[in-house]
């Protein structure tokens, strides 16, 4: 008896070993779940628990340089159903689909839909929302939120951008300062039980939304307007295609306005409308969202073109640089010029016959300037196409910004250096002219083409200026005076004389391109003029794309800009010739 | 032993085992915490704001149980060893009541019958009925079990209630700890035990491959106990809420009463899975301390197993001892996700009366042992 009594307490205090072991294992277990696994299980039991409803942020607003709001917001209201907490689904449903004007087919699938939280409908006009929550059924969440709304409608459509469904930039300004006018969303946590009902007693966790900040444009509301009534006028009445408008200041590259007619509706930039603003359907084999793509396309910056006669003043500027021609050297022009197998005409067939420079720029004589860039070979002219900005981007802060198509400079012969002498045979922005003018008639400084000028905080108060690259020295600054006299006598007494306004001196070239393939009939008019001559304050241009009838730029996009310098330049306070 | 011997030494019999009181005390206090604190929320919504209803339920079990405790430490053990047989009878037929009209419905499954003021799982009463009879049994043939056969001879009668509670009662669990009693009783009481441990652990290594490749929904249950969050519509749901909760504890828990999963995140927290939320309100902290408990009560078993006058009151204390161990250890294994989820109670603090009644009792016996026994053998 005794003897298995011993035998036993050893067995029973191997077993009480074991067991000790197996706790300890347990207890390592323990361990390695709650701290080792207690972040990954302890966020895991927070996103079962937690609802999260997030408050929006108010996005920063859009203002002119005087603080006039562009871009605005509106309260709207987002209506959703909590599964769990409707009591009367069929009386939702009545309401809801009576409110909102939804069929009461999509508004069962969602109240009747197992979800913790089912969103019915958003951008709810908040008066519906208003009305929605008097009714004060349960399990009917009405949560106030922000929509852009644009006071002026379809000014500067293309600039602006608009926002999509979660408030955030889809083109233009509101893509480009999208970190700084988007805000900081706030967050309220609610600790729920597994029916999803929030607990009266848990903490609500509230984050409060930091508000956007706002963005001050140098665009300027009045010039805006000037200018695209401007650019409606001459698109109704030469049936153009579209017709752009930049106006901007040559001395820091700030914008005043930028349009580009047809505009679009920026409360309404999914309906697609044509040139008199009416809404159209898309045809078949169309696709909305291309033809959306295009309504928004900005053609100042995302769209090139052969700019035509407008580019001599590269050519000269290049020339006089380099010292192998003044105002007063002696041309001849028969009528065309012959460059290799290449008979290239002047747009005067019978030719301008004996000129000085001066005169040639003033009547836009072709082979004056093939033999002026001839003159200079290919490496000089790429080399001031360069100097002069023409082969890198603007560095607009706008979106999508086109790049210049040039050819390869050793894909150039004779021909193609003699066509690009007078605008041919490469592709610009309209923008990335305008900069290139600008340096040529400001001395000399490559400036950055912008819209932002300030960030400030929603009291007004700036927290940043926005700064922009200046490269000095691209144009000496007597080739510059020479040009802006040159430029001032094309319109005073040369082809541009529609550009101008009496009282006031402005400069300017005009262009007369033809649209590949040649021989179609369809051009683009252009224009850049810029006041006063001796020191330019404002410069614009002008393109009307496809004008029918008449197509020269010196009268059909010159007139453009005279008519708007005769409103902005008193308006800028542009000196008057005494 | 004899007559004379034992008078002399009547004075010195050890007397109540007052730690081992304490620490259970201390259990079902906690444990009382614990359960209300896990229901109230569940009880609230399920019983019309009785937000106490689990655990005035639990209370009157648990004075019941005390008051078994008490009689069983009364009486003197070595008076149950004439009626071992009659009371395994008993407790093997009473398994059938729940398939009479008293039986209770429950989650799908027949395990109680109704006894008026409380129900009654026959698995419970199962389970210290085997202890008792095993203990009779070996002590007064312990020469005779010795090696392969005579110990599959006895763990057969072990086996018989185990595989009632199963079949009748669905209840895979208790079968199990059943089974698992009378392996650990035979194992500790028997020398020549090597060819029983070989063979136990080759039946359980073939149980471990017959489930994985036929054992239909308990397969199922390896695959969520291996990957919970693939499976959670499997079961895995339950186990994962359970981990969410532990996991969120963290060292010191988020207070008493604070726990969120049992917000009905841990399905019937107060059941089974009451560790997670031990662990989520008291932290690792907590949960260590409920074991270091357990690891203490069982210490106690053991000294009073080892001091005990005669084979018979050892083998009962064995018996209490496998039961309770092995309960908190797959109890905190399947919470843990450290084994496959099976549904095993944590003596003591889960919600069940019969488990607390039961255990209580077997508590009685065990200080009755202790009582009984002569000092100075103390370890």
């Amino acid at each position: 008896m005794e003897l298995f009594k011993i035998y036993n307490k050893r067995m029973v205090v191997l077993f009480f070993c074991g067991v000790i072991l197996a706790m300890l294992i347990l207890a390592g277990r323990l361990v390695y779940l709650m701290i080792f696994q207690s972040t990954y299980y302890g966020t895991k039991a927070i996103e079962v628990q937690e609802r999260e409803r997030s408050i929006k942020a108010a996005r920063g607003l859009i203002l002119d340089r005087n603080g006039e709001i562009l871009g605005a917001n509106r309260t709207v209201c987002t209506i959703s159903v909590v599964y769990n907490q409707v009591t009367d689904p069929e009386r939702v449903i009545e309401v809801l689909s009576k409110e909102l004007s939804m069929s009461e087919e999509d508004v069962r699938k969602k109240v009747t839909k197992v979800s913790s939280r089912e969103k019915i409908k958003s951008n709810v006009d908040k008066e519906i929302g208003d009305i929605i929550r008097e009714y004060d059924l349960p399990g009917v969440k009405v949560d106030e939120d922000y929509k852009r709304y644009y006071p002026y409608g379809s000014l500067a459509s293309k600039v602006l951008g608009f926002t999509g469904a979660d408030n955030q930039g889809i083109i233009g300004l509101e893509v480009s300062y999208e970190e700084y006018l988007t805000g900081t969303p706030g967050k309220i946590l609610t600790v729920t039980d597994a029916r999803g009902v929030e607990l009266e007693k848990a903490v609500e966790n509230r984050v409060e939304p930091i508000d956007g900040l706002n963005l001050v444009t140098t665009l300027d509301v009045n010039i805006q307007q000037y200018a695209m009534q401007a650019a409606k006028k001459v698109l109704a009445a030469k049936q153009a295609n579209y017709v752009s408008i930049i106006v901007m200041n040559p001395q820091n590259g700030e914008i005043y306005a930028m349009v580009n007619v047809p505009e679009f509706d920026l409360n309404d930039p999914y309906t697609l409308v044509d040139v008199n603003g009416n809404e159209i359907q898309v045809e078949e084999g169309q696709n909305k969202q291309d033809l959306l793509n295009k309504m928004w396309r900005n053609n100042c910056i995302n769209d090139t073109y052969e700019p035509g006669s407008t580019f001599k003043i590269v050519t000269a500027t290049a020339a006089l640089e380099e010292g192998i021609v003044t105002m007063d050297t002696m041309f001849s022009c028969p009528g065309y010029y012959i460059v290799d197998d290449r008979r290239i005409r002047c747009h005067k067939t019978v030719g301008h016959g004996s000129e000085d420079f001066l005169h040639a720029t003033m009547q836009s004589c072709n082979p004056v300037f093939v033999k002026l860039g001839l003159s200079l070979g290919k490496e000089t002219y790429y080399d001031y196409l360069k100097k002069l900005g023409l082969l890198d981007k603007t560095g607009v802060d706008l979106p999508g910004e086109a790049r210049t198509i040039i050819h390869d400079i050793d894909n150039v012969g004779n021909v193609e250096l003699a066509t690009m002498s007078f605008g041919q045979s490469f592709q610009i922005t309209p923008l990335e002219l305008l900069q290139t003018a600008s340096a040529i008639v400001n001395g000399g400084n490559i400036v950055t083409p912008h819209f932002g000028m300030e960030i400030q905080d929603s009291g007004g108060n700036v927290i940043e200026t926005l700064e922009y690259e200046v490269q000095e020295g691209a144009v000496s600054a007597e080739t510059s005076e020479t040009m802006k006299y040159m430029m001032g006598m094309v319109v005073s007494e040369g082809g541009g004389s529609k550009g101008g306004v009496e009282g006031f001196e402005v400069g300017g070239k005009t262009a007369t391109s033809e649209k590949l393939p040649r021989g179609n009939g369809k051009y683009i008019a252009s224009f850049i003029g810029f006041a006063p001559v001796d020191d330019p304050q404002v410069i614009a241009i002008c393109i009307v794309d496809e004008p029918s009838g008449i197509y020269y730029g010196g009268t059909v996009a010159a007139p453009v800009i005279g008519e708007l310098y005769k409103n902005i330049l008193p308006y800028l306070g542009i000196k008057t010739i005494d | 032993m004899s007559e004379n011997k034992r008078k002399r030494n009547k004075a010195s019999r050890m007397g109540v085992d007052y730690s081992l009181l304490v620490v259970v005390g201390f259990l079902l206090g906690f444990g009382l915490v614990m359960l209300y604190s896990s229901s109230y929320y569940s009880a609230s919504i399920k019983f019309d704001g009785d937000s106490a209803w689990y655990l005035k339920k639990q209370i009157i079990s648990t004075a019941i149980g005390i008051v078994a405790m008490l009689f069983f430490m009364a009486v003197d053990y070595k008076c149950w060893r004439k009626y071992t047989w009659a009371i395994f009878i008993a407790a093997t037929l009473s398994i059938f009541l729940v398939l009479t009209p008293l039986g209770i419905e429950a989650n799908g499954a027949r395990r109680w019958f109704s006894l008026g003021i409380t129900s009654v799982q026959p698995a419970e009463i199962v389970k210290i009925a085997v202890i008792l009879l095993l203990a009779a049994i070996l002590s007064a043939n312990i020469k005779k079990v010795n090696g392969l056969l005579p110990m599959l001879f006895v763990f057969a009668i072990a086996l018989v209630p185990a595989g009632l509670v199963f079949f009748v009662t669905d209840n895979f669990s208790s079968a199990i700890i059943i089974a698992a009693i009378g392996v650990i009783m035979l194992i500790v009481a028997c020398r020549n035990n090597k060819g029983f441990i070989a063979l136990m652990i080759i039946l359980l290594a073939l149980a471990v491959i017959a489930l994985v490749f036929f054992g239909g929904f308990r397969a199922t249950r390896i695959m969520v106990w291996l990957n919970p969050e693939q499976y959670s519509n499997e079961g895995g749901f339950q186990v994962l809420q359970g981990l969410y909760a532990i996991g969120s504890g963290g060292l010191f828990g988020k207070g008493l009463g604070q726990s969120v999963q049992k917000l009905g995140f841990v399905p019937e927290a107060q059941n089974d899975m009451i560790f997670s939320i031990i662990c989520e309100e008291l932290g690792l902290f907590g949960g260590i301390a409920v074991l270091l408990l357990f690891a203490f009560l069982i210490w106690r078993f053991m000294v009073v197993a080892t001091n005990a006058d005669d084979l018979f009151g050892s083998l009962i204390v064995v018996g209490v001892m496998a039961h309770i161990a092995v309960q908190v250890i797959l109890n905190v294994a399947v919470v843990t996700n450290t084994m496959p989820n099976t549904g095993v109670t944590l003596p003591f603090i889960s919600y069940g009366g019969s488990s607390v009644l039961f255990l209580l009792s077997e508590i009685g016996l065990v200080l009755s042992v202790a009582r009984h026994t002569r000092r100075g053998r103390e370890v």
